[in-house]
Parts: C-alpha cells; sequence; structure tokens
C-alpha cells in the first residue's frame, strides 16, 4: 500500500480490529455454530419448529419492535427538551437519562416488576382506570424494554440536534414556511438518519435482554416466554443442542434485521446528500 | 417598495445594541449597512426580516405596519452569512421550497414551479447544478443558490447578512460586481451588512454607517466619502491620517499647510490622495522623511517620517499615481516636502 495519508498506522489498527473482532466477537459465535452442526438438519428443524419455541420468537421480537418505535418516539422527545431547552435541573435529568446504562438489568427488572403487579402502585391503578393489566403480559416486556432502551435513542439523537443549523430553520420560516412545516420539512429529514441508528441499538439491545424482562413478564410459556429465557431454560436441562439450535437461530434473523436497517439508513443518507 | 424604521431599540441585557434607530429606504434602492463588528447591524438586519424582536420601535415595509408580524409574513428573502441552505435538498428542491410550503390554494402547480425554479437557477446561472447537494457546492456557488432560493418567493425587500463575509477574495469581487448587476435588472429593494467598507462603497447605492448601535451617517457612497460626517465616518471610510493640533507644533503645521486652524475643531483628517509630494530642496527644514512605499496597483502608497523634535512620531500616509512617482525620482530616506491640500476638521 502507498503512503496515502498524514498519519501513519493503518497496519497496526486494522490489525488490531481484526484481533478483536476474531477474539471478542467471531470465535465464541463460530463456536455456536459449530455447536449446532452436531445437530442434523431434521433435529435442527424439529427444535426450531417446536410451537413454544416459536410463540417465543414471535414474542422477542414483536415486544423489540414495538418497545424500540416508542422509545425511538419519546427519546426524540426527551433528546429535544434537554437541546433545545435550558431548565431548572437539567445536569440532574442528564444524569437520569444514563441510569439504565449503569442499574443492573435485573433490579430494573424487578422494581418495574414491584410497582406494575397487579397489587403494586402502579399496577392497581392501571387496572382500577383503564381495565389494563401490565405486568406477566407482553405489555410488561415492552415496558421493561423501553426503560432500558431510551438512552440509546436520547444519546444517539441528541449530538445531530446539538450541531444543527438553527439558520436553516430561519432560513425556512423567512420563506414562508409554518413551524410545522419548518418541522417537518427541514429539522425532521436532518435528524431522521441518527434516530434510525437510535432505533437500531433499541432494537437490538431489546432483542437480547434477559435480566429486566424475566421479572415483569411472568415468562409465561406461548404467551411472554422470551427466546433468551428460552435458551437458558434448555441449558439448565442440559440441553445443550436445543439451546444453540435457538441460539444461532436468534442471531442469524437479528444479524439480518440489523443489516436491513443499516442498507435502510444508507439509503436514507444518500437521498438526503449526506453520503 | 419602501422601507421605514422608526425609534428601533434592542438591549442584550445591559448592552444596547440598538439605539433609537430611525432609518427610510426608498424603494429600489441597494443599501449597505456598514459598521464595524458589534455595532449592531445585524441585529438591525434581522429585526427587519422579523427574525428577531426589537423592544421599542416600529418597522414599516410599504407602508404597512410589520413589527409584531411573524418572519414567515413577511415577504421578505434573507440570504444568510454562511448560507444555511437545506442540506437534506437538491439545489432545485432548495430554490422550490418557498414554493411548495405555500398553502394549498396559492400553491403553483408542478409544472409552474419547476419553470420558475429553472428560471431563477439560470439568472444565478447554476442550472447545470440542479439536481446536487448543498455539500458538493463552492461557497461562491451556495450563496447565489441562497439568492435565488430567496427571490424566489417574489420578496417585496431582499436582506442579505454578510453575504460575501465566508468567500475567499476573488469570488468576493465577483460576487459584488455580479449582485450590482443583478440588483439593476430586479430592482427589488435590497440591504445588506457588511463591516467592508469597500464593499459597502463598491456595490450600494447608499450607505448607512452604524457604531454602537446607532447611525453615525447616512448617504451616497460619494457623499460619505468626500463628507464625512464626524470623525468616526471618515476613520473608518477610507485611510485617513489624523493630526491632533494639541499634539503637533505649530511650525510643522504651518509648512504642512495646516494652519490656520479651522473653526470646526482642532483635528484634522486628511486623506492620503490630499497630501502633495516634492523633493525637497532645502534640506534641513524639510517636513518628513521617506520611510518607505507600497504598490497598491494604479497608486503608490509612501510612508512618512516626520522631522522636528516636537509632536508625535506617528508616520503620515500618502498616496499618489505611480507615474507620478516615478518623476519624482525618490529613495528611501529623501528629504520630502508636503503640502496638504484639504482637511475635515472634527472636535
Amino acid at each position: 500500500m502507498s503512503q496515502s495519508s498524514v498519519m501513519p498506522g493503518f497496519r497496526p489498527t486494522i490489525g488490531f480490529t481484526l484481533l478483536y473482532l476474531g477474539l471478542v466477537v467471531l470465535i465464541p459465535l463460530s463456536t455456536l455454530v459449530f455447536k449446532s452442526f452436531e445437530l442434523d438438519w431434521n433435529d435442527y428443524v424439529h427444535i426450531i419448529t417446536n410451537k413454544r419455541v416459536i410463540s417465543s420468537f414471535r414474542v422477542s421480537f414483536s415486544t423489540a419492535l414495538v418497545a424500540a418505535l416508542i422509545a425511538s418516539f419519546f427519546g426524540f422527545i426527551v433528546a429535544w427538551v434537554l437541546v433545545r431547552y435550558s431548565f431548572l435541573g437539567k445536569p440532574f435529568f442528564h444524569a437520569l437519562i444514563d441510569f439504565p446504562f449503569a442499574l443492573p438489568t435485573a433490579v430494573a427488572g424487578i422494581v418495574l416488576a414491584t410497582i406494575f403487579q397487579p397489587s403494586g402502585f402502579l399496577g392497581k391503578l392501571l387496572i382500577n382506570t383503564l381495565g389494563v393489566q401490565v405486568a406477566f403480559k407482553p405489555m410488561g416486556i415492552v415496558m421493561a424494554l423501553i426503560f432500558i432502551s431510551i438512552p440509546f435513542v436520547v444519546r444517539t439523537v441528541e449530538p445531530v440536534l446539538l450541531e444543527f443549523e438553527s439558520s436553516m430553520e430561519e432560513a425556512g420560516s423567512s420563506l414562508g414556511a409554518t413551524r410545522w412545516q419548518v418541522f417537518t420539512k427541514i429539522i425532521f429529514p436532518n435528524v431522521f438518519p441518527a434516530l434510525l441508528t437510535g432505533f437500531a441499538l433499541a432494537f437490538a439491545r431489546g432483542v437480547g435482554e434477559y435480566g429486566s424482562v424475566i421479572f415483569i413478564a411472568g415468562n409465561i410459556p406461548y404467551i411472554s416466554e422470551i427466546v433468551p429465557l428460552l435458551i437458558v431454560t434448555k441449558l439448565e436441562q442440559f440441553d445443550i443442542q436445543g439451546a444453540t439450535a435457538i441460539a444461532l437461530t436468534m442471531l442469524v434473523i437479528s444479524f439480518v434485521m440489523l443489516l436491513l436497517i443499516n442498507v435502510l439508513q444508507y439509503w436514507v443518507r444518500k437521498r438526503s446528500g449526506q453520503l | 417598495m419602501s422601507i421605514l424604521l422608526s425609534d428601533i431599540s434592542k438591549n442584550f441585557g445591559t448592552f444596547a445594541a440598538l439605539d433609537h434607530i430611525n432609518l427610510e429606504v426608498p424603494e429600489g434602492e441597494l443599501v449597505a449597512l456598514l459598521g464595524p463588528s458589534g455595532c449592531g447591524k445585524t441585529t438591525l438586519l434581522r429585526i427587519i426580516a422579523g427574525l428577531e424582536h426589537a423592544d421599542k420601535g416600529r418597522v414599516l415595509i410599504n407602508e404597512e405596519d410589520k413589527t409584531d408580524q411573524n418572519v414567515s409574513q413577511r415577504g421578505i428573502g434573507f440570504v444568510f452569512q454562511h448560507y444555511a441552505l437545506f442540506r437534506h435538498m437538491t439545489v432545485f428542491e432548495n430554490v422550490a421550497f418557498g414554493l411548495r410550503v405555500k398553502p394549498r390554494r396559492d400553491r403553483p402547480s408542478n409544472d409552474i414551479i419547476a419553470k420558475k425554479v429553472h428560471a431563477l437557477l439560470e439568472l444565478v446561472q447554476l442550472d447545470w447544478l440542479n439536481d446536487r447537494y448543498p455539500d458538493q457546492l463552492s461557497g461562491g456557488q451556495r450563496q447565489r443558490i441562497a439568492l435565488a432560493r430567496a427571490l424566489a418567493v417574489e420578496p417585496s425587500v431582499l436582506l442579505l447578512d454578510e453575504p460575501f463575509g465566508a468567500l475567499d477574495a476573488s469570488v468576493r469581487k465577483d460576487l459584488r460586481q455580479w449582485l450590482r448587476n443583478l440588483h439593476h435588472e430586479l430592482n427589488v429593494t435590497s440591504i445588506f451588512v457588511t463591516h467592508d467598507q469597500e464593499e459597502a462603497m463598491e456595490v450600494a447605492s447608499q450607505v448607512v454607517v452604524l457604531n454602537h448601535g446607532r447611525i453615525e451617517q447616512q448617504g451616497s457612497p460619494s457623499d460619505i466619502y468626500d463628507h464625512p460626517a464626524n470623525a468616526f465616518v471618515s476613520r473608518f471610510i477610507g485611510q485617513t491620517n489624523v493630526f491632533d493640533l494639541d499634539k503637533h507644533d505649530a511650525d510643522w503645521l504651518q509648512t504642512a499647510g495646516l494652519l490656520p486652524p479651522h473653526s470646526d475643531g482642532k483635528i484634522a483628517h486628511v486623506r492620503p490622495h490630499d497630501i502633495l509630494i516634492e523633493k525637497s530642496t532645502a534640506d534641513q527644514a524639510a517636513p518628513a522623511t521617506l520611510k518607505d512605499w507600497q504598490h497598491l496597483g494604479a497608486l503608490i502608497r509612501l510612508e512618512l517620517v516626520k522631522n522636528g523634535s516636537n509632536g508625535s512620531a506617528a508616520p503620515v500616509f500618502a498616496e499618489m499615481p505611480n507615474d507620478q512617482f516615478k518623476q519624482l525620482n525618490l529613495n528611501r530616506g529623501d528629504k520630502v516636502d508636503l503640502k496638504i491640500r484639504q482637511a475635515h476638521w472634527f472636535h
């Protein structure tokens, strides 16, 4: 390779990157793949098409999707408020946003389960007023996932909103656009790629989440049992092959979905002249 | 259309950015708001646009009170220093934006929008870039697109905030000329803000000089250059030599031709081209020594050091045409006589 950049170090850095990817990501994941090769195809299909397994896939991906959508919406609003306005106690709110990053997820799960269970503070209120039970249902899972995934959205959207040139808004209104038009036609399209990244992160986190979900989900087979729990259950029964088969399937689906989101993101950026 | 500002004041905290500004801009003029940074010129422009609101005073455009109107209803075109093009839209969509956001009943059809946008892009000579994104354009191109975008809504008034401030010198020179021509063609009342006196003199038909939130002088470029209203304007517009009578000895001033003092004051401002230079014959009595000179194209600027023990040691600058300087056949260190033809006197 010719010396094309003033910064040396392409070789050591790419070497480190490959080493990292190999040691930390590829070797463990390939172990998973090789382990599942011990199964023959029929056994694999048999495990995967089990009704309980399929239900858990449905629960995991649908709750993660719904939670990521809701977290994107509210996360955008939170980021907007934190960037656009100054108010008393703003640093406190900033710290609060990052809280779910640091909190052990099991603790979050237990707390959420305590307040949302039918006899809990919020759970009772919701049953009495709206007749809705949150805990021990998919809605409980969504609740827990929103809690842990909102900071991903806030922290990806925030820097983009911060850097947004306010003169673009002023230019919009000087050309006769209403506030709503300025938001939908100027601000939002510029923030959308970042929001998509936040959504992808929230979704990925939601699919893999275990600790906070199992306490509030109730883990009723066919209704509120998530894939990670099913894997753990299989492992506890020393059904290692069953566990790897499910894990591999989950891995492939997640990878494909993240790939799709990345392609979508590339397309959005290209369409909006950011590439 | 005409613009009338009456008694505009604006404070930022305790800082008075604008202090009782009264200004009238007749229809079709191209006016420069000129002043040093922090003088309030951009704030004034933003108040006319409605991007900022005055604490006191009224803004009238075409005799209609616009003071409480939102920027989106004022019918102005605004051009920003850093272009403020919509990054996520093509050049075409940028220019079309003002037409597309019109309420449905006023919105032209897509065909008419396309025709109009292409006509505007041709006016700024950039139609061939219509499918590019702003990030792919040069600074000068971006500013011309920004201008086309502002013109698309047929504004009654065009406001430009340091439109050439972010461009490099040669592009700036071209665009100045181009803006002047465009204004001749469209004849829309325009105000632009600049801190560059040369730019103001070259482009504008009227110049308004601001300082510390007040208007120091308003007039045509030649008016302001030839008859500066006060010491600030005189010093800000063009080069000036300042002679404070208290700081110079009377003999020197007498030989230079500045005495007797004028009744208007005792500080004389002298333009470099109002100083005549001759090679001195009497070696001792000569009032100045030639220290150095610079070529300014057609003119030569001479840097002179005053002879004589008393008074300020500040250099005196004189200017003369190139060929005249050659005839004088001067060298560094030569003694020269100088005669001051004309001075403006201030307190």
